[in-house]
């Protein structure tokens, strides 16, 4: 143990004039990691499934994100589209190679590269794994097909978002992801996203499209079986 | 940085007499309080969630050694660094160490007060590292030499004209002539001139609100988007916090962070709340190659088991500032360190010694709204008086309001002589203040009266009219 951290340690432990922990302490403290209780969630997040989907929709374009309802995830690609040409945006997009799957091919006037984000990239598409519907926020995280950089560095970002990952408190998204996999380790990134990037540092004037994107656009695709 | 904390006087007398300033500071109520207040208002379990979360930094307080232990074991599992600093000279070391260690030229620095507390730009700009600062408040204040004036809004002080003039006295090679009139055209620049330094930075250098002891976490909480791009894009993202900052479980961290943003800025939630576990993974195409945690204590591990640790509960919101009226008054550079408002009051004299900052406690009205908003619960008015007490134990407190408080005690504790004293001066004053009834000026009063005047007490004292009253018939 480094110099440093033995003194840290010993000082708090003098502060709190005691010794390291009886071990009886420690294995209680370790039950309460592991366990990883809830505390208190706000009444808010008490609804159905439905009920989630409407309190996110109206959270999130509370925080200035435009949502859009899609049937199915075979019409993102259209609805990218649409919204590029809406914007006056080029056809041009980087995507989550977790994304490759969805029918690009039908809109050939778009070009699609799967791969992280570059400087010069405008506009991004990427999944994201759970929605909170308690504030609006999106759970987007990061692996080998879900690279964190399309989240922050496009102008534009375009998220896909399947109305079965609505949750509604960021516990139940924390369960999901640590229900995943066998190991139940966390991603590298985990990004809590409420809107486009802002800030008030001039005047305590809010200005939208910070450092991060300047628009963010949900594609929120309805179960249908 | 410097501290000036002891001449708190005489930099809030200037600042009070400052124009600008006091227009900048205008923005306070409607950009803070009245924000905040709407969005606490749509939260009916708001004042429950303040007690769950003050339990949970309680109980950590009182486990500090463990939690940071289980904390550093749970980030070196996962391929992080842990790096254990005693003193702000420690942690500049260790953080030059490792930007020597990959020839680090630049450095992105996301908002973070300890690097603050350390003074990392300037130690690092004599050592030949360039660090550039990327929330825009903090680059503002960079390209100023300034230190922030408040700990979630550094620039809060400064007018857009200000700012203007700061942009073209820096961004030299662009048009002259161009409009900056306008937050718009001055963000739009200051997005433009950093996106570049973000993709060419060598390390990237952010704070922490949080980390978690149950996965070796960092959480950090930004608006801008500037702390991800500075944490995701170098090779090296390093870290850093201060002791207080772990909490047990995500579950606690998600609790406490449903007071942050509310308390801040009055969001329902920040724009980022980020996540971060160890560096990149095997077939991650973007993320550092390194990650390290440098913890730093400070002067931290003696608050611990005082009268202060209640302090250690802080989660650096800035509520009590936006809602404290001498902050308003004086804004941030008055308080002469890092750390300013009602938690700077505090946590001032215990990170620099009561010599240098124990003005600070008595620069307060004790009108209690810094508790009432705090979203930790941290009684910073009685902290401030243990302070006032220290400084007074020490011979630190001015000799004429020694003895006036020495006499005043003595009279207070004989009741019969102190309402003979009262008496004879409410009779003394009464006469003094002639038909005017009141008085230009007072010796020992010259502060008070030099702004209005002071009326003359009139008739009998309390005591006397209570004790007519209670005699009264019919009452």
């Amino acid at each position: 143990m480094s110099d440093a951290k033995s003194q840290i340690l010993g000082r708090i432990r003098g502060s709190l004039k005691r010794d390291a922990l009886p071990a009886a302490t420690v294995a209680a403290l370790d039950e309460r990691l592991a366990r990883h209780e809830r505390n208190l969630l706000p009444q808010r997040v008490a609804r159905d499934p439905a009920g989630l989907v409407a309190l996110f929709v109206e959270m999130a374009t509370a925080a200035n994100t435009e949502v859009t309802r899609l049937a199915a995830l075979a019409d993102v690609p259209s609805a990218v589209a649409t919204l590029l040409a809406r914007e006056n945006l080029p056809a041009e997009l980087v995507a989550s190679p977790a994304l490759a799957d969805l029918p690009w091919a039908e809109r050939p006037l778009l070009t699609v590269r799967f791969d992280r984000a570059h400087g010069p990239d405008a506009v991004s598409v990427t999944p994201a794994f759970a929605a909170i519907a308690e504030t609006g926020t999106l759970m987007l995280v990061s692996g080998a097909d879900t690279p964190s950089t399309l989240n922050f560095l496009p102008d534009t970002h375009v998220v896909v978002l399947e109305a079965k990952d609505v949750v509604g408190p960021y516990e139940d998204a924390l369960d999901r992801l640590r229900a995943r996999g066998s190991t139940g380790e966390l991603p590298r990134t985990i990004n809590f996203v409420t809107g486009p990037s802002r800030t008030g540092d001039i005047e305590q004037t809010i200005q939208l499209g910070a450092h991060g994107p300047r628009r963010l656009h949900i594609l929120l695709v309805e179960d249908n079986g | 940085m410097h501290a000036t904390s002891h001449a708190f006087k005489k930099n809030a007398h200037e600042a009070l007499h400052d124009a600008v300033l006091q227009r900048a500071l205008l923005n306070l109520k409607a950009g803070f309080q009245d924000r905040r207040a709407r969005t606490v208002a749509q939260l009916p379990e708001w004042e429950a969630l303040r007690e769950r979360a003050k339990a949970i930094k309680d109980h950590v307080l009182l486990h500090l050694d463990f939690y940071l232990e289980r904390y550093a074991a749970q980030v070196e599992t996962r391929g992080g660094m842990v790096h254990w600093a005693r003193t702000g000279a420690e942690m500049r070391d260790i953080v030059l160490g490792i930007c020597r260690s990959v020839g680090a030229r630049t450095v992105t620095k996301g908002k973070t007060m300890i690097a603050e507390e350390i003074a990392l730009n300037d130690f690092l700009e004599e050592q030949g590292i360039t660090p550039v600062e990327t929330d825009l408040g903090e680059y503002i204040i960079q390209l100023r030499h300034e230190p922030p004036s408040h700990i979630i809004a550094p620039a809060v002080h400064l007018t857009k004209e200000q700012v203007a003039d700061s942009f073209r006295a820096k961004h030299t090679t662009l048009d002259p002539d161009r409009p900056l009139g306008e937050p718009r055209q001055l963000l739009d620049e200051a997005r433009a001139e950093l996106r570049q330094k973000f993709l060419d930075a060598d390390v990237g250098i952010t704070g922490a609100n949080f980390l978690i002891a149950e996965t070796g976490s960092s959480i950090i909480v930004t608006n801008e988007g500037n702390g991800d791009l500075t944490q995701l894009l170098p090779k090296v993202h390093i870290v850093l916090a201060s002791l207080e900052k772990v909490v047990p479980t995500l579950e606690d961290a998600a609790t406490i962070l449903r007071l942050l943003a509310r308390s801040a800025t009055g969001q329902e939630f920040s724009a980022y709340t980020t996540i971060s576990t160890g560096p990149k993974r095997p077939g991650d195409r973007d993320g550092p190659e390194q990650y390290h945690v440098v913890l730093l204590d400070n002067g931290r591990s003696n608050m611990v088991g005082t009268e202060f640790q209640d302090m250690l509960r802080c989660i650096r919101c800035g509520a009590c500032m936006n809602h404290c009226p001498v902050y308003a008054a004086v804004g941030g550079h008055a308080y002469g360190w890092v750390y300013p408002g009602p938690m700077g009051a505090v946590l001032t004299p215990s990170l620099v010694g009561v010599e240098e900052g124990g003005h600070l406690p008595n620069a307060s009205t004790f009108c209690g709204r810094c508790e009432s908003v705090c979203p930790m619960k941290i009684p910073l008015p009685k902290m401030m008086r243990h302070w006032r007490e220290r400084q007074f134990e020490r011979h630190l407190t001015p000799n004429a309001a020694r003895y006036g408080l020495a006499l005043w005690s003595f009279l207070a504790r004989r009741p019969v002589l102190y309402h003979a004293a009262a008496r004879a001066a409410a009779w003394l004053l009464g006469r003094l203040g002639g038909a005017r009834g009141r008085f230009r000026s007072l010796p020992l009063a010259g502060a008070w009266t030099a702004t209005r005047d002071m009326p003359a007490p009139q008739g009998p004292t309390f005591h006397a009219l209570w004790a007519a009253r209670r005699r009264a018939p019919g009452r």
